[in-house]
């Protein structure tokens, strides 16, 4: 699967680029990478373990990974579905509701959050007859944390499972009708085994968009160790008092990062 | 070629545009500029202030630079340009101070306590600090971190009263704004807080406050590029005018 790729790539490589190119290429490369450098400049590598290994921290980052599974599995459940009905669903209005949920992508989180907020807030429309039905609140519990980002990965995995869904064509599964299988069989035998990998970078990228995750967190769910505040938050808010820590928590989240794109890249190249 | 060269033109307006223009270039006139940076909870009074001192002081332009005390003291270390600090805890002046960058010694020129903040009318008939800890309401305070939070900490130490709040906030504003929206009973911020949202929540006054007031030092920076003026707003601050200004917005006054 990856050997023909990786000939074609070989193949295009020969044809040359412009000199001109490599300068802004650079550029670009030197603004993403050397911050980072600067990061680990400024870490206090002796005390690391010490920061590290505090309540606080390893508080943070239980929360931040149980947080951003469920919130991942909650994308997969229901964003996988939407991708399908958005790429093969035959509706009137499909292009508009594409565009709508697009929008957690360019709203600024915090907008996301403030609208969580005055939707399931205890104030708000859902959040009201919530109290009242079940004595139910929502802000301020690891829930809402969930829901936050949930908001924010979900069009990272729709989008990615939808363009896979596009590539990889209706071709075999219209043979798979004609030799009798019906539209469920065809879907879990021949739709899902093809488009595993576009949704498994899709995972992957919510995922890692989950772990980051400030903005909406912060608005909607508040800040309370071990129950609400992911590393983002921690690294926010150690950064008021103690900078060596936040740069420690930074870092983290780094190595975190850097590891979420090793196990994504290889299967985004090959779709 | 001419479409190149409009392409290469374009494209160096709009970094230039995203450069930003440089003071001189928007005000033509030899003014002078005084660079303040104020903790957020001086917004109102300092707002005042630089009015009345660019009266006082023809051709001066007033800049003030609102955030989180300890953000600004962060962006002063890191070289932030600035003529005039003022904390909203003497720890953050102290970060600004124990670099060297402070001009003599800060001066304390007011002060501020906690009250509790809750909806108008005060629904659930929270009387005291002790009502905090009931288990049937939502409270949020501030972090620890931060010199609100660290006020709740010294007063659960000096009552033995542990609080079990639902969040606690980065900043001041965030754990008001938790009350005013209604997503919490109550709420532990500044009298001065309180008073700026006017009649959107009910501010209770409670006896511990006293137990961990908060300093509001104000230091003319070593780098300042106008020391003079710099002195001069200090000045107008710590004198009386500052004081009636800050007075009117529920500050105590200095010591």
């Amino acid at each position: 699967m990856t050997a023909p790729v990786r000939t074609r790539d070989r193949h295009e490589a020969a044809v040359g680029l412009p000199r001109l190119l490599w300068v802004p290429a650079g550029l670009a490369f030197a603004l993403i990478a050397l911050p980072v450098v600067g990061l680990g400049l400024r870490t206090d590598w002796p005390r690391l373990p010490e920061l590290l290994l505090s309540e606080a921290a390893l508080d943070a980052l239980r929360l931040s990974l149980l947080t951003a599974s469920c919130s991942t599995v909650i994308c997969i459940v229901l964003g996988g579905p939407l991708a399908v009905v958005l790429a093969r669903g035959r509706l009137p209005g499909l292009q508009v509701l594409r565009s709508i949920v697009l929008l957690p992508l360019v709203l600024p989180p915090v907008v996301g959050g403030l609208a969580l907020l005055y939707l399931v807030g205890r104030t708000g429309l859902v959040g009201q007859g919530l109290e009242l039905a079940f004595g139910i609140t929502v802000p301020f519990t690891t829930a809402a944390v969930v829901l936050a980002q949930t908001f924010v990965a979900l069009p990272f995995l729709v989008v990615s499972l939808e363009g896979a869904l596009r590539t990889s064509g209706q071709r075999y599964e219209a043979v798979a009708a004609t030799l009798g299988a019906s539209p469920a069989l065809a879907f879990r035998r021949v739709t899902v085994p093809l488009v595993l990998p576009g949704l498994l970078s899709g995972a992957v990228l919510a995922f890692a968009r989950c772990l980051g995750e400030f903005g909406a967190t912060i608005a909607f769910a508040g800040s309370l160790q071990g129950t609400t505040r992911t590393l983002p938050l921690l690294v926010y808010l150690a950064r008021e008092s103690d900078v060596d820590a936040a740069v420690a928590l930074s870092l983290l989240l780094v190595v975190v990062a850097v590891v979420v794109i090793a196990i994504a890249r290889p299967r985004t190249v090959a779709s | 070629m001419t479409r190149r060269l409009l392409a290469v033109g374009a494209a160096v307006l709009v970094l230039a545009g995203c450069g930003g223009a440089a003071p001189a270039e928007t005000d033509p006139s030899p003014a002078r500029t005084l660079t303040v940076f104020a903790a957020a909870s001086l917004t109102d009074v300092f707002t005042e202030l630089e009015t009345r001192f660019e009266a006082d002081n023809p051709g001066v332009d007033v800049v003030l630079n609102y955030g989180a005390s300890s953000d600004l003291a962060q962006q002063l270390v890191n070289g932030g340009p600035a003529d005039v600090f003022a904390a909203a805890s003497a720890s953050t002046m102290a970060t600004v101070t124990d670099a060297g960058l402070v001009e003599g010694t800060p001066v304390v020129f007011a002060r501020n306590r906690l009250q509790i903040v809750t909806a108008p009318g005060n629904p659930e008939g929270i009387a005291g600090f002790a009502d905090l800890a009931r288990p049937d309401l939502q409270v949020v305070v501030c972090a620890p971190q931060v010199p609100c939070g660290a006020a709740v900490e010294r007063i659960e130490t000096a009552t033995g009263i542990t609080l079990t709040p639902v969040s606690e906030e980065p900043d001041v504003r965030s754990t008001l704004g938790r009350v005013t929206t209604g997503n919490a009973d109550a709420g532990l911020v500044y009298v001065t807080d309180v008073g700026s949202v006017g009649d959107a929540v009910e501010g209770v006054d409670f006896p511990e406050a006293e137990q961990a007031v908060t300093d509001y030092p104000i230091g003319v920076l070593a780098t300042a590029p106008q020391p003079e003026l710099a002195r001069a707003f200090a000045d107008l601050v710590s004198g009386a005018d500052g004081q009636a200004v800050l007075a009117g917005a529920g500050f105590v006054g200095a010591p």
